[in-house]
């Protein structure tokens, strides 16, 4: 929040809002149409998430993807859309304590699943060892894949696989950042290796 | 995206009778929906199979079995499977990354369709998406390609890695459908690409792989899976090789050798198999890894493959061989 009150999200939400009225309220409104998704199908689906440890339902077209499910209906936006097509990894959250790429999961197919996204991770005010670590280690520039990263990075320490410098790497080959932030990437995720 | 139904089931029966030409079975996700975003992939009906019980890994006297619904992962991090068959793990751990390995099932990492680019095009004409479109690959990028087993029709290459230990290992799959139980070698059920490219596999319409299953192969022990692609992880073969050497005396008495990233399909090489019995010296391999090539048909892109086969497959035993 900055100290007028306004959020960046809700700043940006507002300004997008604007923006999409007037070019719907311009010639090419019925061109924009016509290019939208197909219709939805007649099959919705409720789904229930039990997400950061809250219950949530939703009736959803069985196309959306857990990804766009917690962003466009959760409002839980630090998960981030990157590729879409599960190469880059900014969506990564946890799905039943595992990392999974939420951009090729339908939400539809983990109903009554526990997931865990970037905004469960801290404990109160108190943010979770790895998210200190990466502010510890610089361990991001841009930060849109960061919150993808941390997952990744949470699920790696828990996993107890990677034990030197190329197992990280190997390890976290799934969450690519174009900033190239990987060295302190993988000194964040040592230090906490070496805390635990 | 095209619209679709979808039900959930844990029951297997039930999956099956829901299962005809225009659905499509849902497991781990990372290939039907990243088919379905482009368009490559449209069923009308999506039958969530996350919840069968096609579970299990174990290792008795028979060989191996793999539920086909276990995840990459499970099979990765079996300690049983890298004692037996350490190809299996190696080929796995070099496949996609953590994530995926997380959520895509064995059965379809089986069952993934090819990385080629006009494939995965729906603007472009591609014979194994709609038959008789003709292929761009032949003339056009094809650096990707395959060198074996190719048709004027199509030469695209299988992706999977795992595929290529299986073969390499004899492997079957256990195929359910309403009608009954069948069981059909890996190295038969998929299909060379011909003039029916669209053709991939032996799978009938509705059914189902229910499980993995790979003969005892005691000297299997001694097996590797090497890789070698564009970047160092995350990335498809250019070429893969999976070998198990039967070693005694410092001799090949048997081998076995399958190799990927090259082939329509995924390629076992039974004249190599033969010709690497004996002394594995330089030359002797050298001269057993020329006829991986014999009938090799490269591509105006794609010819440097031709090396690379015969030097991934001489990398892969002289290493293996030396092991102790």
């Amino acid at each position: 929040m900055t100290s007028d009150g306004l959020s960046r999200r809700g700043f940006f939400g507002r300004a997008a809002v604007a923006s999409a009225g007037t070019v719907l309220a311009g010639p090419t409104a019925g061109a924009l149409a016509e290019t939208g998704t197909a219709p939805p199908g007649q099959n919705l689906v409720t789904v229930v998430l039990k997400v950061n440890g809250v219950r949530r339902e939703l009736t959803i077209d069985p196309r959306v993807t857990l990804l766009d499910a917690l962003r466009e209906r959760l409002d839980l936006t630090g998960t981030k859309k990157g590729c879409d097509r599960g190469q880059c990894g900014a969506c990564t959250v946890h799905v039943g304590g595992r990392r999974v790429v939420s951009c090729l999961t339908l939400a539809a197919s983990v109903h009554r699943k526990e997931i865990t996204t970037i905004e469960g991770l801290a404990t109160g005010a108190e943010l979770h060892p790895v998210q200190r670590a990466f502010i510890e280690q610089d361990a991001f520039q841009c930060g849109f894949c960061t919150s993808g990263q941390i997952m990744s990075a949470v699920a790696v320490i828990r996993e107890g696989r990677a034990r030197s410098d190329d197992e990280v790497r190997e390890a976290m080959s799934g969450n690519i950042c174009r900033c190239g932030a990987y060295p302190n990437i993988v000194n964040a995720i040592n230090q906490v290796r070496g805390e635990s | 995206m095209h619209a679709f139904d979808f039900t959930a089931t844990d029951d297997v029966d039930r999956a099956l009778r829901l299962a005809n030409t225009d659905s499509a079975f849902l497991a781990g996700g990372t290939l039907l929906v990243d088919l379905m975003k482009l368009d490559v992939m449209t069923p009308k009906h999506v039958i969530d199979i996350n919840g069968l019980n096609l579970r299990g890994i174990s290792v008795n006297h028979n060989g191996l079995r793999i539920g086909a619904m276990e995840r990459m992962v499970d099979v990765a991090t079996s300690s049983d499977v890298a004692r037996h068959y350490p190809m299996i793990t190696k080929a796995l751990l070099l496949s996609a990354s953590g994530q995926v390995r997380n959520m895509a099932s064995i059965g379809g990492n089986l069952l993934q369709r090819t990385r080629c680019d006009y494939f995965r095009d729906v603007r472009t004409p591609c014979n194994k998406r709609e038959p008789g479109s003709g292929c761009p690959a032949q003339t056009g990028e094809n650096r990707n390609h395959a060198i074996l087993g190719t048709s004027t029709s199509c030469v695209a290459t299988h992706p999977s890695d795992l595929a290529v230990a299986l073969v390499a290992l004899g492997a079957s799959v256990r195929l359910r459908a309403r009608d009954g139980v069948r069981q059909v070698e890996l190295g038969s059920f998929y299909r060379l690409p011909g003039e029916t490219p669209h053709l991939e596999n032996q799978l009938r319409p509705g059914e189902l792989i229910t499980d993995v299953l790979v003969p005892a192969l005691p000297w299997a022990r001694r097996s590797t899976y090497v890789k070698i692609r564009d970047r160092q992880s995350f990335e498809f073969a250019l070429t893969s090789v999976a070998v198990a050497l039967d070693l005694r005396d410092g001799n090949v008495h048997n081998a076995r050798i399958a190799v990927g990233g090259v082939g329509t399909r995924p390629w076992r090489l039974p004249a190599v198999e033969d010709a690497l019995r004996g002394r594995p010296t330089h030359e002797h391999v050298e001269a057993a890894a020329a006829l991986a090539t014999v009938d090799a048909r490269p591509l105006a892109h794609n010819g440097f493959k031709v090396t690379l086969l015969r030097r991934a497959i001489m990398r892969a035993v002289m290493n293996l061989a030396a092991r102790r």
